[in-house]
């Protein structure tokens, strides 16, 4: 597919499920070119100019679509910031499928900072998955997201941000401004093992009268690792929110949470849970009596936390 | 198949013996902190004996930890059901099913039919959360179910009877008898408090300040059980 040779093709599927071309307006950045690049008839991308990244502008009553926005690293030492901005016009129903894979077998770091912005409209619906992960022996796999979304009112949007593998470091920021009757919903997975570390800050505004935002982190820190997550709720009017952060913390690892709501209207009701703990033993204890091993029941353990 | 020999724990059980033979449907019962339940955690491997031999498939047990004996072909299911975040019914049943072999080699067999057998339906339930969101008797009818996935030689069920509501409680006692039908060279042991559940069993232990009181057929402890035990 499109000359990517196979460590390239592997991550890519891994990242985005895309093994060929695929259906719908898409761009596919390598080593920081776009080596593909498709608009649909209500999805529009444009290369921007005066820096890296694209504009994709969806036009209003845009329906079951999906948008693939890959991005893969295999060059050692490449750093890059890109800058994408998402225009989604009202009363649309939108899947975007973005990712990001890098492959490091040299001595330089590689890094990518993506930063997504997404202003969407009226009455619509986004569904964004975002994954990365970090393959190969060499130096670091540094992958910085950003992203920041602007709902609408009566808009919903759904976000998965997964990091499960390879990732050296990560500073992760998600904020979002809830307009009236604006709903977020926030899957946050993460996976650190090794010497890793990873940071995410979680800011959602709810400026808008029955706006609601329902957060959730869950995380496994394994070996080394160490994350730390911050999360803030503002309810500056009527509204819900609600914030957890979920973490198994195994053998040297370190995990800090600092979970907080900050309500400016009598009618904010805003929950947050942090819960940080080893796996339970008689979790462990169960599935051993059903023939796994303590190692096989950790690792189904672990999977099926991280769904 | 099972022997199990001056078994103590912490003078909660005092010098446990007993046998249980192939095709045998063995309950055992006694009144609250006798030491029913902490007996069959020891010889599912969840708990360790302070003295005692454990005899199965003559082979000494005790120094197996729990996934040895499962591997064996000992099942267990536990009183309070586990809960967990993430794992969904079909995933337990399925590893239930599997067996570690099977699981190392990826292969995975159909398992609706083991919800079926304890009153579930399985469009509803497969895909559900084993977490919270369901109800005790659910989440006990998915661990009972998760047992006879494992299609064990040896089962031992602790307080199965506990949280059935909605169910009825004649299926939980059919589902007993059609195991033992199904296959007559397994044992099944239930630690129970149920008149009902007893009267199919072969025989009845009843223990007492952690110690064997009195055994017999159900014909012989009723008599002595009588209105002491519901």
């Amino acid at each position: 597919m499109m000359d990517l040779d196979k460590i390239e093709r592997d991550l890519m599927r891994e990242v985005s499920g895309v093994t060929g071309i695929p259906e719908g307006a898409y761009n596919f950045r390598v080593n920081g070119k776009s080596i593909g690049r498709q608009s649909s008839e209500k999805i529009n991308i444009v290369p921007k100019t005066e820096k890296s990244g694209i504009d994709i502008y969806i036009a209003d009553n845009t329906h079951q679509e999906i948008v693939h926005i890959p991005v893969i690293i295999s060059a050692s030492g490449l750093k890059e910031a890109v800058y994408n901005d998402f225009y989604v016009g009202d009363n649309c129903e939108v899947t975007i499928v973005a990712g990001c894979g890098i492959y490091n077998c040299g001595t330089d770091d590689s890094i990518h900072d993506g930063i997504h912005v997404f202003h969407v409209g009226k009455n619509s619906k986004v569904y964004y998955i975002e994954k990365h992960c970090g393959i190969g022996p060499g130096a670091g796999k540094i992958l910085n997201p950003t992203t920041k979304v602007d709902l609408g009112e009566n808009s919903y949007a759904e976000m998965l941000l997964e990091q499960i593998k390879g990732v050296d470091s990560t500073r992760r920021m998600t904020e979002a401004d809830l307009a009236k009757n604006a709903h977020l919903v926030v899957k946050e997975r993460l996976f650190t093992h090794g010497k890793q570390s990873a940071e995410s800050e979680i800011v959602a505004r709810l400026n808008g009268q029955d706006s609601s935002a329902d957060i959730v982190s869950r995380a496994v820190a394994q070996d080394f690792s160490a994350q730390n997550f911050r999360s803030h709720i503002i309810g500056a009017a009527k509204c819900r929110g609600h914030s957890e952060c979920d973490a198994i913390i195994m053998d040297k690892a370190r995990v800090n949470a600092e979970p907080a709501l900050e309500a400016l209207n009598v009618d904010a009701e805003l929950i947050h849970e942090a819960a940080i703990g080893k796996i339970a033993n008689e979790q462990l204890t169960k599935l051993m009596t059903l023939g796994l091993s303590r190692r096989q029941a950790e690792a189904q353990i672990i999977n099926g936390f991280l769904k | 198949m099972l022997q199990v020999k001056g078994v103590s724990f912490k003078g909660i059980l005092k010098g446990i013996s007993f046998d249980v033979r192939p095709g045998e449907l063995v309950v055992i019962t006694g009144p609250n902190g006798s030491g029913k339940s902490t007996l069959a955690k020891i010889i599912a491997g969840v708990e360790k004996s302070d003295a005692g031999e454990i005899i199965f498939k003559d082979e000494d047990i005790v120094k197996k930890d729990c996934t040895e004996r499962a591997r064996m072909g000992l099942a267990f299911s536990f009183q309070q059901p586990v809960r967990f975040k993430g794992l969904t019914v079909r995933d337990l049943l399925k590893i239930a099913a599997s067996g570690s072999e099977a699981f190392l080699d990826n292969e995975m067999k159909e398992v609706d039919g083991y919800l079926k057998k304890v009153g579930l339906e399985p469009a509803l339930y497969l895909d559900r959360e084993v977490n919270a969101s369901l109800s005790g008797g659910e989440l006990k009818r998915i661990e009972i179910a998760s047992v006879l996935a494992r299609d064990a030689v040896l089962s031992i069920f602790d307080e199965p009877e506990a949280g059935i509501d909605i169910w009825s409680f004649d299926n939980l006692v059919k589902m007993f008898k059609d195991m033992r039908k199904k296959n007559p060279k397994r044992a099944i042991v239930i630690i129970s408090h149920q008149e009902r559940i007893m009267k199919i069993a072969d025989r009845i232990i009843l223990l007492e300040n952690g110690e064997i009181s009195a055994h017999g057929t159900p014909e012989q402890m009723m008599a002595r059980i009588g209105g002491g035990l519901k």
